[in-house]
């Protein structure tokens, strides 16, 4: 038995913002007080300190096949950014794609302990499962890659619904997949012929299909399913000047429940000269008007990245503009992948506009339970930049600092100068917690009730800006970081900000009830277009050990 | 009594073709069907029954064995793991381990296949798919100093040159097929084209072919051996297909230029993707060297040539690879993982082996094994032992164990060695 | 050893690969006569062959400024007039080059030889 004695605790799901409350532990779980504080029992004594669940990551890429092609892509990311092997722990490398220990202890050293993978093609989420093994204290999920599905795509087509859901069901439970990723649909299926979509009515080639169909039909599959976490939306025109306008369409037009990735990345205005702005305001505004709808930000980091995605064609174009090394991956029947490192600098404008855009969003948008903190990592910038961000919205003062910072053409059509909001710790804990949680559907976390997964992380203030941050940029400072103690599963993994040895950690899936005769439906179609044998394909139970299903329904 | 075992694995090479049946009899196989003769080959002849453990060529127990091992490891200044290649990914996740807790310095025998593609691949990228793409798509194949009649025979029949896809409804009809090559080549021989390059030549064909693709004329008759109208007619073609491919091999790797050549076929197909849909792919050979890769990549960031002596891995090619640290004399113990560096690495690596303690784990007796200090006889992986391979494009396959298992893993005995050497 | 043959020493570049015959005779151990048989073996053009004055099967003296080897001739009249080709294996690795070039690969293919006949 464990008890948190005497801290600030931060519990929005349960009410609680900031009242002295003790936290009891045992079998991995919160439980009641017992009232009085028995002899053999461990009292961390958190005086003065913040006491939150563990931090969530509702979207990251962290681990599979993308992933590791750009560990090997970008030994430059690793040199200098190096972690001995020590007391039991192992070792590991890398600056915005870390190898998969040092991600699983980078992560609980900022006091995080769920990580989302946000895109694995089912036919490589064997890969992806692997890599998870290695990747110790942080429970996860996988989401799977289905918007450019190709047996899918062909019963949507068609309009056999019933069949399109006892697939997408199939697949889920196949990949051991936790939710429906759906990323630039059909745009994917188009750059295997070197095209793509812009808008959500242009055609899939060779499917009488387009990228709306797609999506809604996900949707509302997703809906029937009674899936804990809805469709997953990374969206059409990713990065181009005007997104905001297909955004706000597919905003306006989703019925049911949407979750919209990096939306930061999809917001972008374009002024009446062509010239990119940022959109924050607007999408921000759309949001607050469509409950169903859920948003994680996808900020900007400044300093290096490594850009990522199912979306090939956005890679394509990213290789085009910046004459970067590029990696593209067409993966058969399921969807492509691409992979260009990049720097965002506070001195460009392109980049300063989608750092605004991000902030906008975080600040207009009112209600926080529909808002996640990401970054997309490492797409906008690495994870253990979340406390820099959490700063910029808990710190008004800085913020304006940085602001000043920034090119001032950035600023054109924009509202963030003049936005005076600044977040409260429980509207962090929100963000960055709770509100995951609740949209991700994991009942048992992100909250300290009764019952709950006994993930805590405790945070004492003077130590926020403790550790210098390895992203050396000079305007970087922090807030809600170097957790005095971080506990998984009941277990305490980190002490004054450091890891001190590894727990035992599961993978969340899905298996949702469909019709079991999907499987004779398709077997033949993909033998014909797959290069696998059709019952070599589903995750196999060695991989799923130490899986844990969530209900659906 | 017969029983079958149907969608197996076949790990010979990087084909990872996963619709072998097997019957068995007995814990024997007594037939394998579809396999090519290499896949064969690599069923027929195994023998499952459990060996000993040899020192010095004396046979021992395994207990004896593993001590043996443990102590020439711990005792080692500058020790070596190396192979990888031919064993599961779970077992190459321990020598990973191993190598971490020894400070020594693990290699693959990718650095002695496509190991230059992958440093290609680190400076300009690798447009790539995964083979179902080629076999649904790809009009034009390109084979590049690649030979897969003889080293991935089924490749053409499952992947590449004769399916049906999706999109290419008449197989082989559907697609064109280039073949350049130093020679005329078993595949070369069944090319609708077949273009001969000088020994030496790629890579000034290579740079040609690229400036033809931009629209730049050579100021030459020819490059690499090859008239400039023939190699016009190769980029009006290549341009002029739906999905391209080239699939590449050691003759690009193995041979003058090495990851520079790379680096340019990369480059040109990057190149390509300004008019069509281009990809490349390399023809890994072993049957999971993709997965040695994908293994020291997510856990030490680097596909090969890693050195832990500083506790942490460090990435370096031609000082911590392994034919450079065996010919300099600086590796003073070797653990062999599921590879044969006494028949493939240059004689004056073997010699260097000859002079150190050895330590080989291997299902069969290799001449590296012949040599070993010490000789562990393991379970050959997806035989009688399971575990995951990846397939030359990165698709990752259950490896069943058809054969019931009396040897222990690869995975085993390295954890056993781990121990060991945590005990010395 | 054998010793070479009086006469002119053709200059080559010798390449190393699989062949068919390797790999299988590879799965029947490599301790065995049938995989040096297969590992043994240099391939020639049919004019070289009868520029060194040689009938196939015979030996062949062939040497790198990394090592000498021997082997027994055998025509591939697919391989240009100066190229051999010697099936990866022992063999190949007597004459192939250690020098990685900051790589890590060695000069498996390409290697500059002189080749003889041998008596």
């Amino acid at each position: 038995m464990l008890v948190i004695k005497g801290g600030q605790v931060y519990d929005p799901i349960n009410g609680i913002n900031g009242e002295t409350k003790d936290i009891w532990i045992e079998g991995g779980k919160i439980v009641e007080s017992l009232g009085h504080i028995p002899q053999d029992v461990t009292v961390i004594d958190a005086l003065g300190m913040i006491v939150m669940p563990g931090g969530i990551d509702i979207h990251a890429h962290i681990a599979g096949s993308k992933v590791n092609t750009g560990r090997k892509l970008c030994p430059e990311d690793h040199y200098e950014h190096f972690r001995m092997a020590k007391g039991g722990l192992r070792s590991g490398v890398g600056f915005t794609v870390p190898t998969t220990f040092l991600t699983g202890y980078k992560y609980a050293e900022m006091g995080y302990t769920t990580v989302v993978e946000a895109a694995s093609a089912p036919i490589v989420t064997r890969h992806t499962y692997e890599e998870l093994e290695d990747m110790p204290i942080l429970d996860k999920a996988i989401l799977i890659t289905l918007g450019n599905n190709e047996l899918l795509m062909d019963r949507i087509a068609m309009g056999e619904m019933d069949e399109a859901r006892d697939l997408v069901a199939w697949l889920l439970k196949s990949a051991g997949g936790y939710g429906v990723k759906v990323v630039n649909p059909g745009g994917v299926e188009n750059w295997k012929w070197g095209g793509n979509v812009t808008s959500w009515d242009d055609e899939v080639k060779y499917f009488n299909l387009s990228p709306r169909k797609i999506t809604k039909a996900l949707i509302k599959i997703a809906d029937e399913l009674g899936l804990p976490h809805p469709v997953h939306l990374h969206g059409i025109n990713l990065g181009l000047p005007g997104s905001d306008i297909t955004t706000a369409e597919i905003i306006k037009d989703a019925c049911g429940r949407l979750h919209l990735c990096h939306l930061q990345f999809l917001s972008y205005g374009k002024d009446k000269k062509g010239r990119m702005c940022s959109g924050g305001s607007y999408i921000a505004n759309l949001v607050n008007e469509h409950p169903n709808v859920t948003l994680d930000v996808g900020q900007i980091v400044f300093g290096n990245a490594t850009t990522m995605t199912s979306d090939g064609p956005l890679e394509y174009r990213i290789q085009k503009m910046t004459g970067h090394k590029w990696c593209n991956d067409d993966v058969e029947c399921e969807t492509g992948g691409g992979i260009v490192p990049l720097e965002y600098k506070i001195t460009s404008l392109s980049s300063a506009i989608q750092w605004i855009t991000g902030m906008e969003l975080f600040l207009l948008v009112k209600d926080p339970w529909s808002i996640a903190l990401t970054t997309d990592h490492p797409n906008a910038g690495p994870f253990f930049c979340y406390p820099q961000i959490i700063r910029l919205l808990m710190d008004r003062d800085y913020r304006n600092y940085f602001i000043s910072l920034l090119p001032p053409r950035a600023f054109r059509g924009s509202v963030l100068k003049d936005l005076d909001r600044e977040y409260s710790l429980y509207e962090i804990a929100i963000i960055t917690r709770a509100a995951q949680a609740k949209i991700l559907g994991l009942a048992n976390k992100g909250h300290l009730g009764i019952g709950a997964d006994a993930d805590v992380s405790i945070y004492a203030p003077e130590n926020f800006g403790k550790r210098q941050c390895i992203c050396r940029f000079k305007h970087c400072r922090r807030a809600l970081d170097f957790p005095s103690w971080v506990i998984k599963g009941g277990e305490v993994v980190v002490k004054d900000g450091v890891v001190l040895n590894e727990v035992p950690s599961v993978v969340f899936r899905v298996v949702p009830s469909h019709d079991e005769s999907i499987k004779d439906k398709i077997r033949e179609e993909f033998e014909k277009y797959y290069t696998i044998s059709f019952d070599n394909y589903p995750v196999q139970e060695d991989y799923l050990k130490n899986t844990k299903e969530v209900i659906c329904g | 009594m017969l029983t079958k075992a149907k969608d197996v694995v076949c790990t010979f090479c990087g084909c990872l073709c996963d619709d072998i049946i097997l019957t068995l009899d007995e814990n024997r196989i007594v037939r394998v069907e579809r396999a090519c003769a290499n896949g064969m080959g690599l069923f027929k002849n195994y023998n499952p029954d459990l060996l000993s453990p040899k020192i010095r060529g004396k046979e021992a127990s395994w207990e004896k064995a593993i001590k043996e091992a443990s102590e020439i490891l711990s005792s080692a200044k500058y020790p070596l793991i190396y192979g990888l290649s031919s064993t599961s990914s779970e077992a190459q996740r321990v020598s990973v381990k191993l190598a971490e807790a020894l400070g020594a310095s693990i290699d693959s025998t990718s650095s002695v296949c496509h190991g230059p593609t992958g440093l290609a691949m680190q400076f300009v990228g690798e447009p790539t798919c995964t083979l179902g793409e080629i076999k649904n798509r790809a009009d034009l194949l390109i084979f590049w100093g690649c030979n897969p009649i003889v080293s991935h025979s089924r490749h053409f029949a499952r992947y590449s040159v004769m399916p049906k896809g999706r999109f290419v409804q008449d197989g082989r009809k559907g697609r064109k097929m280039v073949v350049i090559d130093v020679r005329l080549t078993q595949t070369a021989r069944v090319a609708d084209v077949f273009l001969q390059v000088k020994p030496g030549g790629d890579f000034e064909l290579l740079v040609a072919l690229k400036a033809l693709v931009k629209g730049k004329s050579l100021d030459a008759v020819e490059a690499g051996g090859i008239s400039t109208k023939v190699l016009q007619e190769l980029v009006t073609d290549m341009k002029a297909c739906r999905y391209g491919m080239i699939f590449f091999g050691m003759g690009l790797t193995m041979t003058k230029g090495r990851d520079l050549n790379v680096r340019e076929l990369f480059s040109l197909v990057k190149e390509l993707n300004d008019h069509t849909k281009f990809s490349a792919l390399p023809m890994r050979g072993h049957g999971n060297v993709t997965g040695a890769d994908q293994v020291m990549s997510w856990l030490c960031g680097y596909p090969f040539a890693v050195n832990f002596s500083k506790g942490y891995p460090r990435y370096g090619p031609g000082e911590f690879s392994v034919v450079d640290l065996l010919c300099n004399k600086e590796t003073d113990a070797l653990l062999v993982l599921a590879s044969d560096p006494v028949a493939h690495l240059p004689s004056k690596a073997v010699d260097h082996i000859m002079e150190i303690p050895t330590i080989v784990i291997d299902p069969a007796e290799s001449l590296s094994a012949k040599k070993a200090t010490v000789y562990f006889p393991t379970a050959m992986y997806g035989v009688d032992c399971e575990g995951t391979a990846y397939r030359m494009d990165g698709v990752p396959l259950r490896l069943k164990a058809p054969m019931k298992g009396n040897r222990p893993s690869d995975e085993e005995v390295l954890e056993a060695i781990l121990e060991g050497v945590r005990r010395c | 050893m054998s010793k070479e043959k009086n006469g002119k020493e053709i200059v080559c570049t010798m390449i190393s690969g699989r062949t068919l015959e390797q790999a299988k005779e590879m799965h029947s151990g490599k301790n065995s006569k049938s995989y040096s048989e297969a590992v043994g073996k240099v391939y020639v053009s049919p004019l070289l062959l009868n520029e060194l004055g040689l009938a196939e099967g015979e030996k062949i003296v062939l040497k790198s400024s990394f090592g000498r080897a021997e082997a027994r001739a055998y025509v591939d009249p697919g391989l240009p007039h100066f190229v051999v080709f010697i099936p990866m294996g022992p063999v190949a690795n007597l004459l192939v080059g250690y020098e990685t070039e900051g790589t890590g690969m060695p000069s498996f293919k390409g290697v500059q030889v002189e080749v003889c006949g041998a008596c």
